[in-house]
């Protein structure tokens, strides 16, 4: 991001002429720059920088698992140890990586390929990022307490997260982190939805919106939607655990089942909010590099839409051995199945990209190619989960842990992958080496599947998930051994592509615009993208719009002049001010939840006592959240404009007092 | 954006900077409401899965509820709707002192049934002995009446800002968009109490 920092088309420090009783952040650089930032791509870039730091962490997490599995009755790791490593490396990878990694392309991919200047509520857009900071703080500081991270699983099952079974903190954590990511993807979800339906430059129509754009509009809905239900199953939990109330207490009526279909009726719309952003991605990698227009993009769109309606009514087949009835199994067996169709669809659409195109062999294609063979695998042995006789016999075993190892990693982060790949050279203007990118490609694909293609076979032969060892005599040595060895290899294969990014950032080697000879308009601009995005709003007139806009050069140059002196009739582009207001609401949230999760009660004896530090700085907390948000509101949603010379670059810029009623 | 806010009368039905016409702000609390309504869904659901399997020894909610006095901080809370769109309707015509009056009552009413709410908790704690942890029918109604009691109070805290602000002169016909999201939010929490008081109250009278 220092590239962005350092752009020529940055705006410089700018005045605000009234004089305001509110402190307006102005800098441009540094670390205030970052704290009170409301750009888009500054925000994409902090959640894909945290994701891919808590990667490392889920990765370590993952590795130290491997290890105490290589061997039989290996004592590595205690089984304490291991029950926090398999429970921080699940929610790590979903919560802190995946979710994060997605946020960062929807951030900052998806209003430049709407042809818009900002998100929608750019300040609400800080305020979800450094929230979610706040819930990875709260999941991850066990880690350097004595209570020690959490250890319940990563579904949390109750009653185990009831205080009788886990009577430490560390439980309190992760149900307070958790409900606080909840928060962050609920407010930047409702933010994409407002962006996608309403910002959209003229002749945008919604069926001309590119495919991952599309996939940011069906995966925000379902966060909005299902994220409420893992956050009152944790509200329940929570009361459970600080009230002394019944919800998961069997002796006083209490059902423990209930939090399973709470927590399924999450979770599963959320496997879809995983992997619908990878398919988004993949639909404007393989189309880019087959140098075809997607095949059927309008029946993409619907299956996308269809897998995210359907994704509400198949939970239960998470819980086929709960005994729910033959009615509930058979109905839940029938929707996972009818889910299958619309998943079919999009791959034979991706085929259909590929067949009779002129395929361009690059690094984001490999991951795409790789994404395509290897989710599909995924995929088929979720079929066979979906049979509720055969998911009997497969549940709680390691052919589950293969089956969505190969959807999460084959899936989702090959294609998280492919399109860090894809969009690095628009993001920081420097192109990836090919050759070190097909060489990480090559040990991740070879390291991935010797990692889990074994633990199909462990699966079927009965080896558990979540247990922390195994006997010499069960016969899982040698898949286990296996998977070890696959799994260093998988992460030299990270370590290679991180090394190589990391690398390209500082000295990667500069690129011009475009350099993938790409479809869609997040690649008419300038790479890094100045901090307005577009010097004038282009008119849409076709599906890839960049595409056709690079073939009608004379008429999108007059539409640009035309726009432009539109602009400087209406007074410049208008740029939103910055606000530290979002950054401290959340300093109040991390101050409300440490005091909610981690501090002790007053009377160590009634866990129900009521004053003392655990109120006071709880409500502490609240006050700091509520003064910022007051003063945010105070505030005001006002900006400032600015003036462009002919080559993008800042010419000057005013201040001005109107308040914007709406837009910005 | 400002220059379309000075150029004479304001359309408040149509905002020519987005895409579809309708303010972001508007669009942003209908989404925000369909996520709400999953809210109160999974609360109101554990009440009446709950309410099927109640523990032996367990109070009969008819026992504890008073439905008379529900019954009236129902009706309040439905009239402070009506004032919330008087109120609504009186920024868009730029009238602030219909609004603050309109503001007033809205809020008025709100701590009305607030108040009745605070009565009932403690007329069930210490005289009907139903505390939120002795059984599972506390539990699960003093949890979900309470998060809908938590709204309302959001609700009041906010309408209050919006009062304040229309003396202050931050809030004027320019602003009618942030009443009528308010508003939207408002009788929002008034269709779910009726949700609530059907789900929960006149369920158990059937």
């Amino acid at each position: 991001m220092e590239a962005l920092a350092k752009s020529d088309f940055l705006a410089k420090e700018e005045h605000p002429t009234k004089p305001f009783v509110l402190w307006r952040p102005t800098a441009k650089t540094g670390l205030m720059s970052w704290l009170t930032t409301v750009d888009h791509k500054r925000i994409g870039f902090l959640y894909g920088a945290s994701g891919l730091f808590f990667f490392i962490f889920g990765g370590i997490e993952a590795l130290l698992i491997r290890i105490q599995l290589a061997v039989p009755n290996n004592t590595f790791l205690t089984s304490a140890q291991y029950n926090e490593m398999f429970t921080m490396h699940g929610t790590t990878m979903i919560f802190l990586v995946v979710m994060p990694i997605g946020a960062a392309f929807f951030n900052f991919i998806m209003p430049l390929q709407i042809g818009a200047r900002d998100v929608a509520f750019p300040r609400l857009n800080a305020f979800s990022f450094w929230t979610f900071a706040v819930g990875a703080i709260i999941l991850n500081v066990g880690w350097f307490m004595k209570d020690g991270a959490p250890d319940a699983g990563w579904f949390g099952y109750a009653p185990l997260t009831t205080r009788t079974f886990s009577p430490t903190h560390a439980i309190d954590m992760w149900v307070m982190g958790l409900q606080l990511l909840g928060v962050a993807s609920i407010a930047a979800a409702l933010n994409f939805i407002v962006t996608i339906i309403n910002l959209r430059a003229p002749g945008m129509t919604m069926m001309r919106l590119p495919v991952f754009t599309w996939m940011t509009l069906f995966t925000s809905f379902l966060i909005i939607l299902s994220f409420p239900a893992i956050t009152i199953a944790l509200v329940e939990i929570m009361m459970d655990r600080l009230f002394g109330t019944n919800f998961f207490e069997v002796s006083s009526g209490g059902l423990p089942i209930l939090w399973q279909h709470l927590f399924w009726i999450f979770g599963h719309p959320e496997v879809y909010i995983l992997i619908l952003p990878a398919m988004g991605i993949i639909s404007e990698i393989l189309p880019t590099f087959s140098r075809k227009p997607l095949f059927g993009y309008p029946v993409v769109v619907f299956s996308g839409a269809s897998i995210g309606f359907l994704g509400f009514g198949v939970w239960s087949h998470h819980m086929f051995t709960t005994g729910m009835g033959t009615a509930a199994t058979a109905a839940f067996a029938l929707m996972t199945m009818a889910i299958a169709v619309p998943t079919g669809v999009k791959i034979f659409n991706w085929i259909g990209t590929l067949w009779g195109g002129h395929l361009t062999m690059r690094t984001p294609m490999m991951f795409a190619i790789g994404f395509l063979w290897m989710f599909m695998i995924g995929g088929l042995s979720g079929i066979m989960h979906a049979a509720a006789p055969a998911d009997a016999q497969q549940h709680g075993s390691y052919f589950v842990v293969a089956h969505f190892h190969y959807v999460l990693i084959g899936g989702s982060l090959f294609a998280l992958f492919a399109g860090i790949h894809y969009w690095f050279p628009l993001m920081f203007g420097r192109r990836v080496s090919e050759f070190w990118g097909k060489v990480s490609f090559w040990v991740i694909f070879v390291g991935f599947n010797v990692t889990f293609f074994p633990m199909h076979f462990l699966g079927l032969e009965g080896m558990p998930r979540r247990t922390f060892t195994y006997d010499k005599n069960m016969g899982w040595e040698t898949g286990n051994l296996w998977a070890t060895v696959g799994a260093c290899v998988l992460g030299i294969g990270v370590a290679i592509y991180f090394a190589t990014m990391i690398y390209t950032y500082y000295k990667g080697e500069r690129t011009h615009k475009d350099p993938w000879d790409a479809r869609t308009l997040e690649w008419s601009l300038p790479n890094p993208p100045p901090e307005y995005n577009f010097q004038a709003i282009p008119t849409i007139h076709a599906r890839d719009s960049w595409w056709y806009q690079k073939r009608h050069m004379a008429e999108v140059a007059k539409e640009t002049a035309d726009q432009i002196k539109a602009d400087e009739a209406h007074g410049g582009i208008h740029m939103p001010f910055q606000s530290i207001y979002p950054f401290l609401a959340s300093v109040g949230i991390l101050v409300g939840a440490i005091g909610v999760s981690i501090i002790d009660p007053a009377n160590p004896n009634v866990y129900h006592g009521f004053w003392g530090p655990k109120i006071a700085i709880t409500i502490l907390g609240g006050l700091i959240m509520f003064v910022s948000v007051v003063l945010w509101s105070l505030e005001g949603n006002e900006g400032y404009h600015i003036h462009l010379n002919e080559d993008g670059s800042v010419k000057g810029e005013d201040a001005h007092g109107g308040y914007a009623s709406h837009g910005h | 954006m400002s220059s379309t806010a000075a150029a004479g009368a304001i359309d408040h039905h149509h905002d020519p900077t987005t895409t579809t016409g309708i303010p972001n702000k508007k669009l942003l609390m209908w989404a925000f409401l369909a996520s709400d309504c999953m809210f109160f869904g999974c609360l109101i659901s554990t009440h009446l899965i709950y309410r099927l399997h109640p523990p032996p020894g367990t109070l009969p909610a008819k026992q504890v509820f008073s439905i008379e006095l529900t019954s009236f901080s129902t009706f309040i809370l439905l009239m402070s709707s009506l004032m919330m769109a008087l109120a609504v309707n009186a920024i868009q015509k730029g009238n602030l002192k219909s609004l603050r009056w309109s503001l007033l009552t809205t809020i008025f009413f709100g701590c009305i049934f607030l108040g009745c709410q605070v009565y009932e908790f403690r007329n069930f704690v210490f005289e009907k002995h139903l505390t939120i942890t002795n059984s599972i029918l506390g539990t699960t109604f003093f949890t979900l009446t309470g998060t809908h009691g938590l709204h309302v109070l959001i609700g009041v805290i906010w309408l209050t800002g919006m009062l304040i602000y229309s003396f202050t002169g931050r809030l004027g016909e320019k602003d009618a968009i942030d009443v009528e999201m308010m508003g939207l939010y408002w009788h929002f929490v008034d269709i779910v109490w009726i949700v609530i008081f059907t789900a929960v109250y006149l369920l158990e009278y059937l």
